[in-house]
């Protein structure tokens, strides 16, 4: 747990690193989030090994019946097996995230941020399919979720016996579609996709309470028949004995309670504003690279 | 005349019989689709996924992710209309091998604007990666399931149900980008597709005295249409062209060969016979087809007007007329 716990602290400095290089990021992402990514990429998902850190290939063309150069991200996460499992991040503008925790893991190489969101790189911003660590086309939110429910289901029809992990945020409960995929996988008894779903309270227009409430999600999920449980999204004790539950016919979300300021104290000035973080003078600069220096220390320590 | 009914029913049903990679997807329309063959040969393969065509189409992108190929079955609109960005994102940008049968195209239901599929045509065929059929008659019907399956990535057809009439040949079937060549003329050029072609057959034979040298070409790929085969038709009618669709006059037919006529630089009349950029109502489908003006009588009055003859051609004679199955004119060897 100790690992798991630097491969969290690492994803949060590395973020942070960046974002103060670009001046600005999905910074508040990383801070709900690091601990659910440390844990998905340090050993709860079966992913195949990769003998070394891959670098990024370069955007290779969009998929169409003439380019046959076309690679969807997925090669990072290793070989796909009957038996290994597969990841899908469902709101891509935690892409960032995504790749700080696969160059922490030994799954990118260490530079390959360097290419982030620069014409030409796969590294985008706003990850599509053939960005590192992506398994399917995600990012119009609510998608991620029903692509994965195919393949699962496909999966079982195949009898391979891997799983499906999805990464999801708590706004795509808003969505309709995400309800249309709960009742299609209690009708199916799907029980080979676990979902993670980051409840940092937050979405694009500020606090999720202000723009569209969601209620009590633990007991809409339940009714709607998986198995929904809550954690602290930050106790990776937590999140790794919530992976261990019995869900038997039905999935298992993982409700991960998160503080989307964790870790740096910092964002709390930002409030209501907390989906992108882009610095507003050379001051409020200062005070970020005052928090990378204080987690440069903590790991440091460790 | 041959009349045909559950021409996709049966015919889906022995076609997948082997084929043990081809997953049936509905939407609570199994029947409405004639997909409950299929149903009831196969259960294992049958995925239903009540109203809720959204998550079908990323579910139906999944499972062609793990090898299948899934034929989705449901209403045209609710295809492109509810479930666009799913369409978009899950099955066309991935290039996935998902087979979409879109039924009740145009007017031929009295369900209304609601059910009636006016502008898929125009949307589909703007989606990146997909291929767009359209069947015309229980001949396309029967073989359009060999084209759609032999393709590598989405394509989407616009589909026929009930009775159905045999128009073509049964040993000629639905080829991929190749036009059917009914009839060769150098006056008038009429181009149609759908249940459309059934109308010009029916103008063209009340015709057939007057001495007017028609040409008509039925259509069944809308996309890709690459082929060279309707360059020499286009530059060949003395008065003009006439393209007639189950569909709004944007986007679809009428728009593909307006499209080509500036590509090759040939300068012809050209009349888009069709809906005209309104949506229609409920009703019957020969009222509607005569209400809108792409019936076999509109299509007369449309000749007139391009010659400057009269026909003085009368409806209950149209009617009358007896179709039997057509060869298509063109050799195999000038495809």
């Amino acid at each position: 747990m100790e690992k798991i716990k630097k491969i969290a602290d690492k994803i949060r400095k590395r973020v942070l690193e960046h974002t103060i290089k670009n001046n600005g990021g999905y910074l508040s992402q990383a801070c709900s989030s690091a601990e659910i990514f440390a844990s998905l990429y340090g050993g709860l998902m079966n992913l195949n090994p990769i003998k070394e850190p891959l670098v990024p290939k370069p955007f290779m063309g969009v998929p169409s019946p003439n380019n046959k150069n076309y690679l969807p991200g997925y090669y990072f996460n290793g070989e796909h097996t009957r038996t290994s499992d597969r990841f899908i991040l469902s709101p891509t503008h935690y892409s960032l995230v995504l790749y700080a925790a696969l160059i922490e893991t030994g799954r990118m190489a260490e530079n390959a941020l360097d290419d982030f969101n620069k014409d030409g790189s796969s590294v985008e911003m706003i990850g599509a399919e053939h960005s590192p660590g992506m398994e399917v086309m995600t990012g119009s939110l609510g998608q991620g979720l029903s692509q994965a429910i195919g393949m699962a289901l496909g999966r079982r029809l195949k009898g391979e016996t891997g799983k499906i992990w999805v990464f999801m945020s708590d706004g795509e409960f808003q969505i309709g579609m995400t309800w249309e995929a709960f009742q299609f996988m209690r009708h199916y008894k799907l029980d080979n996709i676990i979902i993670y779903v980051d409840v940092n309270k937050q979405q694009c227009d500020g606090n999720i309470n202000s723009v569209m409430q969601l209620g009590d999600l633990s007991d809409k999920l339940n009714s709607f028949g998986a198995k929904g449980i809550t954690i602290n999204g930050h106790n990776i004790d937590e999140i790794w004995n919530a992976a261990k539950q019995e869900h038997k016919e039905k999935p298992l979300v993982v409700l991960c309670n998160t503080d989307p300021c964790c870790g740096i104290s910092e964002l709390k000035t930002n409030a209501g504003k907390l989906h992108y973080i882009r610095f507003k003078n050379e001051t409020e600069k200062q005070r970020y690279l005052e928090e990378l220096k204080k987690l440069e220390d903590e790991l440091k320590k460790e | 005349m041959q009349k045909l009914s559950y021409v996709h029913n049966k015919n889906l049903k022995e076609f997948a019989k082997d084929k043990k990679d081809i997953l049936v997807l509905t939407a609570d329309l199994t029947s409405s689709c004639e997909a409950d063959y299929f149903k009831s040969a196969y259960p294992d393969r049958f995925i239903s996924c009540g109203i809720a065509e959204q998550n079908m189409m990323s579910v139906a992108g999944g499972l062609a992710r793990e090898g299948f190929i899934p034929f989705v079955h449901t209403f045209a609109v609710f295809i492109y209309r509810r479930a666009y960005d799913q369409l978009a994102m899950s099955i066309a940008y991935p290039n996935l091998p998902v087979k979409i049968f879109g039924f009740l195209p145009g007017i031929t239901t009295p369900g209304g604007a609601t059910h009636q599929a006016i502008e898929d045509i125009a949307i589909m065929r703007a989606l990146p990666n997909m291929t767009v059929l359209e069947v015309g008659d229980a001949t396309e019907v029967e073989t359009v399931l060999d084209i759609a399956y032999s393709i590598q990535g989405p394509v989407y057809i616009r589909m026929l149900r009930g009775e159905i009439l045999r128009l073509f040949d049964k040993n000629e079937p639905l080829k991929l980008d190749t036009p059917r060549i009914l009839s060769d003329g150098k006056d008038i050029l009429i181009i149609s597709s759908g249940i459309c072609t059934e109308e010009v057959i029916r103008a063209v034979n009340a015709l057939k005295n007057t001495g007017l040298s028609i040409a008509h070409i039925h259509i069944s790929t809308l996309k890709p249409f690459k082929n060279n085969i309707i360059k020499n038709f286009l530059n060949k009618p003395k008065y003009g062209i006439i393209t007639v669709e189950n569909h709004t006059i944007i986007g679809g037919l009428g728009t593909i060969i307006a499209e080509k006529l500036v590509e090759y630089n040939i300068n012809k009349k050209l009349i888009k016979l069709g809906l005209q950029d309104t949506f229609a109502h409920g009703a019957g489908k020969h009222y509607l087809m005569k209400e809108y003006g792409f019936d076999a009588i509109s299509v007369i009055n449309n000749i007139e007007i391009l010659t400057g003859s009269k026909f003085n051609i009368k409806k209950e004679y149209l009617e009358k007329i007896e179709i039997e199955p057509m060869h298509s004119l063109a050799k195999p060897e000038a495809l």
